[in-house]
C-alpha cells in the first residue's frame, strides 16, 4: 500500500482544519471504501483524517418530527436503531440489504453517502476509465457491462451508484449538513450526487475540505408501508442488479401519497419522479405499478450485457410497491406529530 | 506493478499506537497505512487472524473491535488506539474453550480451516447481539461476511445453534 500521513481529528473544526481543502488529504470513517480503493492504487491521498471518533454519533428526533443522524453513526446503529425501525422501516431494510455484519459494523453514514462505484475498470488502475483518470476512456462501454448502469449515463461513463442506503435516503426525501472552511451549509439529498455527462470524475457537491456533519430524514408519511427489494446474483453479501424501494400511503384503496427510488441501475440514487407521478391518486392494484414501472424505466439505455436490467428492475418496482402497499396503514386518520 | 508488501519500511511518518488486544497492551511503532489484520499477524504473531482477499470480501480477518465483528483488513491499526481488540487467541477464557470454539469442535464445521477462526469471531459476537432474530435464515444472513471455500456452512449453523443452546442452557442471557 501506498504510504499517507496519519491525523485523528476529535472535532469537526479541527479535521476541517487539519484538511485544509487540500484535494491531496481525505478523510477516513469506517476505511471500508477507502482503505479497499488505496490498496487497489485507486485512491492515493497523501494524508487520512481519522473522522471516526467525532462527536457525530448520535441519532435524535428534531422538534419539526425530522430525524437527525450524525455522520459518524454505524449502518449497524442506524438499522437497528429504535427511531429509525419504527418510524423508517425502508431505511433499516435497505441498509440490512447491503454487504455483510462486519462491514455495517464500521461503514458510517456519511462514508455510505460517499462510496464509489464497483466498476471492475475503475477498479482497475490499468484500465480506461474517465472517472478514475479524467479523459482517458471508458473501457465499461464495450467492456463488460453487465453490471452496469441504465439510467443517468453518458457516453463517458455508465458506472452504477452502488449504495443500499442511498437508495433509502432518495426515496424517503433528506438534508445533507456541510461544513467547510466557508461554514456550514444545507443540500438536499437527492441534489447531492451529480450524474455522469461530460465529467465522471465529479461525484457530487462536496467542496474540497468539506465535511458531511448530519443527514437529517424528511419527516415521515403518515400510515406509509415500506418495502425494499433487493435482486442480486446471491442472497447477501452482493450488490444489487436492481433494487427498488417504496413508500406507499393509501386513501382507500387510492395511493395518495408514494416515494419511489431505484438502485443497481442507475448512475446516482434514483428517485423515480415519473413513476410517482404516474401512481398519484391511482388506485394501488398491479397495473398502476406496472404503468409506474414503465414511465420509471422509459429513458433506460442498455448496453450490450445489461439489457437484462430493465425488466428486471421492473418487477422489482412492481413488487416493491405491491409489498409497500400491503403494509400501508389502512387508517386515514390525523395527521401530524405522528410516531 | 502495484507494491503489495503489506508492512512497508517505516518512515518519519510512523506513529507509536497502543493496541489492546486479548486483554493485553501494546505498544507499537507502525507506519500509519498498516491495517489491524497485518499489525497482529507480522508484529504481535497473532496468526489465528487469516488474511483472505484482504479487501472485506471474505471475512477471514475478522476480529472485535469493543465487541463488535470486524474485518480488520480494512481497519488502519493507528484507528484501533483505546479500543478493546479480540482475537481467536482470546476467545478461550481460563483455559476452557469459548461455546462456540467447542460446538465448531463437536458439529466437525470445519475442513480445512482456513475460514475457521473468522466464522468462529463473527458467530461469538452474533450469540452476544440481542439485536439479531435466531430462525436460521437471520443467523445465515448474519454470517454471510464469512464466506468458506469448503462449503462447510450446513456444519457452522449447526455449531451456531448449539453455542447458542448451551449458552441458554447456562443462564447466559448474552
Ligand atoms: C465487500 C464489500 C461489500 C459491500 N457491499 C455493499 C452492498 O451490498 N451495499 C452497499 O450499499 N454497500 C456495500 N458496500 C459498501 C459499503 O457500504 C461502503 O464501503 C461504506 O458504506 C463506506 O463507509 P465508510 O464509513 O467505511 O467510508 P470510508 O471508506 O471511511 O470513506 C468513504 C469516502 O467517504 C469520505 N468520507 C467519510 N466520512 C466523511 C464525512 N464525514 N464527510 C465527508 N466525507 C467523508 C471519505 O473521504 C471517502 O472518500 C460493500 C463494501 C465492501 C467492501
Ligand atoms: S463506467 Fe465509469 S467508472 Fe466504469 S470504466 Fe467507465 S468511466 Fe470508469
Ligand atoms: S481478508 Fe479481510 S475480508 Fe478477506
Ligand atoms: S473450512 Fe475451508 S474455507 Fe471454510
Amino acid at each position: 500500500m501506498r504510504p499517507f500521513a496519519f491525523d485523528t481529528a476529535t472535532d469537526s473544526g479541527a479535521a476541517i482544519a487539519i484538511h485544509g481543502g487540500d484535494d491531496r488529504r481525505a478523510y477516513i470513517a469506517g476505511g471500508t471504501t477507502l482503505i479497499d480503493l488505496v490498496k487497489l492504487d485507486v485512491m492515493r491521498p497523501a494524508a487520512l483524517i481519522d473522522v471516526s471518533r467525532l462527536p457525530l454519533a448520535e441519532v435524535e428526533r428534531l422538534d419539526d418530527g425530522r430525524l437527525r443522524i450524525g455522520a459518524a453513526v454505524t449502518n449497524s446503529e442506524l438499522a437497528h436503531h429504535p427511531l429509525v425501525r419504527e418510524h423508517y422501516p425502508l431505511l433499516a431494510q435497505a441498509i440490512l440489504a447491503g454487504a455483510s455484519t462486519q462491514i455495517r459494523n464500521m461503514a458510517t453514514t456519511a462514508g455510505n453517502v460517499m462510496q464509489r462505484t464497483r466498476c471492475p475498470y475503475y477498479r482497475d488502475a490499468a484500465a480506461a476509465c474517465n472517472r478514475r483518470e479524467p479523459g482517458s476512456g471508458c473501457d465499461a462501454l464495450h467492456g463488460i457491462n453487465r453490471m452496469h448502469a441504465v439510467l443517468g449515463v453518458s457516453e463517458q461513463c455508465i458506472a452504477t451508484h452502488p449504495s443500499d442506503m442511498c437508495v433509502a435516503l432518495a426515496a424517503l426525501g433528506a438534508t445533507l449538513t456541510l461544513e467547510g472552511p466557508e461554514g456550514r451549509r444545507e443540500i438536499a439529498f437527492n441534489d447531492f450526487h451529480r450524474l455522469p455527462a461530460e465529467h465522471p470524475e465529479i461525484e457530487h457537491e462536496l467542496a474540497p475540505g468539506e465535511l458531511i456533519t448530519h443527514v437529517t430524514l424528511d419527516t415521515p408519511l403518515v400510515g406509509g408501508g415500506a418495502a425494499y427489494l433487493k435482486l442480486r446474483d446471491r442472497a447477501s453479501y452482493e450488490f444489487a442488479l436492481a433494487s427498488a424501494g417504496a413508500v406507499v400511503a393509501l386513501e382507500g384503496e387510492v395511493i395518495s401519497d408514494v416515494r419511489l427510488a431505484l438502485g443497481g441501475v442507475a448512475t446516482k440514487p434514483w428517485r423515480a419522479v415519473e413513476a410517482e407521478r404516474a401512481l398519484d391518486g391511482q388506485p394501488a392494484v398491479a397495473s398502476s405499478f406496472e404503468v409506474a414501472a414503465d414511465a420509471a424505466l422509459q429513458d433506460a439505455v442498455p448496453r450490450e450485457h445489461n439489457a437484462f436490467k430493465i425488466p428486471l428492475a421492473r418487477q422489482a418496482i412492481v413488487r416493491a410497491l405491491r409489498d409497500a402497499t400491503a403494509r400501508a396503514g389502512t387508517t386515514t386518520t390525523t395527521r401530524g406529530n405522528q410516531g | 506493478m502495484m507494491d503489495h508488501s503489506d508492512a512497508p519500511p517505516q518512515d518519519a511518518d510512523a506513529l507509536t499506537v497502543t493496541l489492546t488486544v486479548n486483554g493485553e497492551t501494546h505498544r507499537l511503532t507502525l507506519a500509519p497505512n498498516v491495517v489491524l489484520l497485518d499489525a497482529l499477524r507480522d508484529r504481535l504473531g497473532l496468526t489465528g487472524t487469516k488474511k483472505g482477499c484482504d479487501h472485506g470480501q471474505c471475512g477471514a480477518c475478522t476480529v472485535h473491535v469493543d465487541g463488535r465483528a470486524i474485518n480488520s483488513c480494512l481497519r488502519l491499526a493507528a484507528m484501533c488506539e483505546g479500543r478493546a481488540i479480540t482475537t481467536v487467541e482470546g476467545l478461550a477464557r481460563d483455559g476452557a474453550l469459548h461455546p462456540v470454539q467447542q460446538a465448531f469442535l463437536d458439529q466437525d464445521a470445519y475442513q480445512c480451516g482456513f475460514c475457521t477462526s473468522g466464522q468462529m469471531m463473527s458467530a461469538a459476537a452474533l450469540l452476544d447481539d440481542g439485536r439479531i432474530g435466531d430462525s436460521d435464515a437471520e443467523i445465515r444472513e448474519a454470517m454471510s461476511g464469512n464466506l468458506c471455500r469448503c462449503g462447510a456452512y450446513k456444519n457452522i449453523l449447526a455449531a451456531i445453534r448449539q453455542a447458542e443452546s448451551e449458552a441458554r442452557g447456562r443462564g447466559g442471557d448474552a
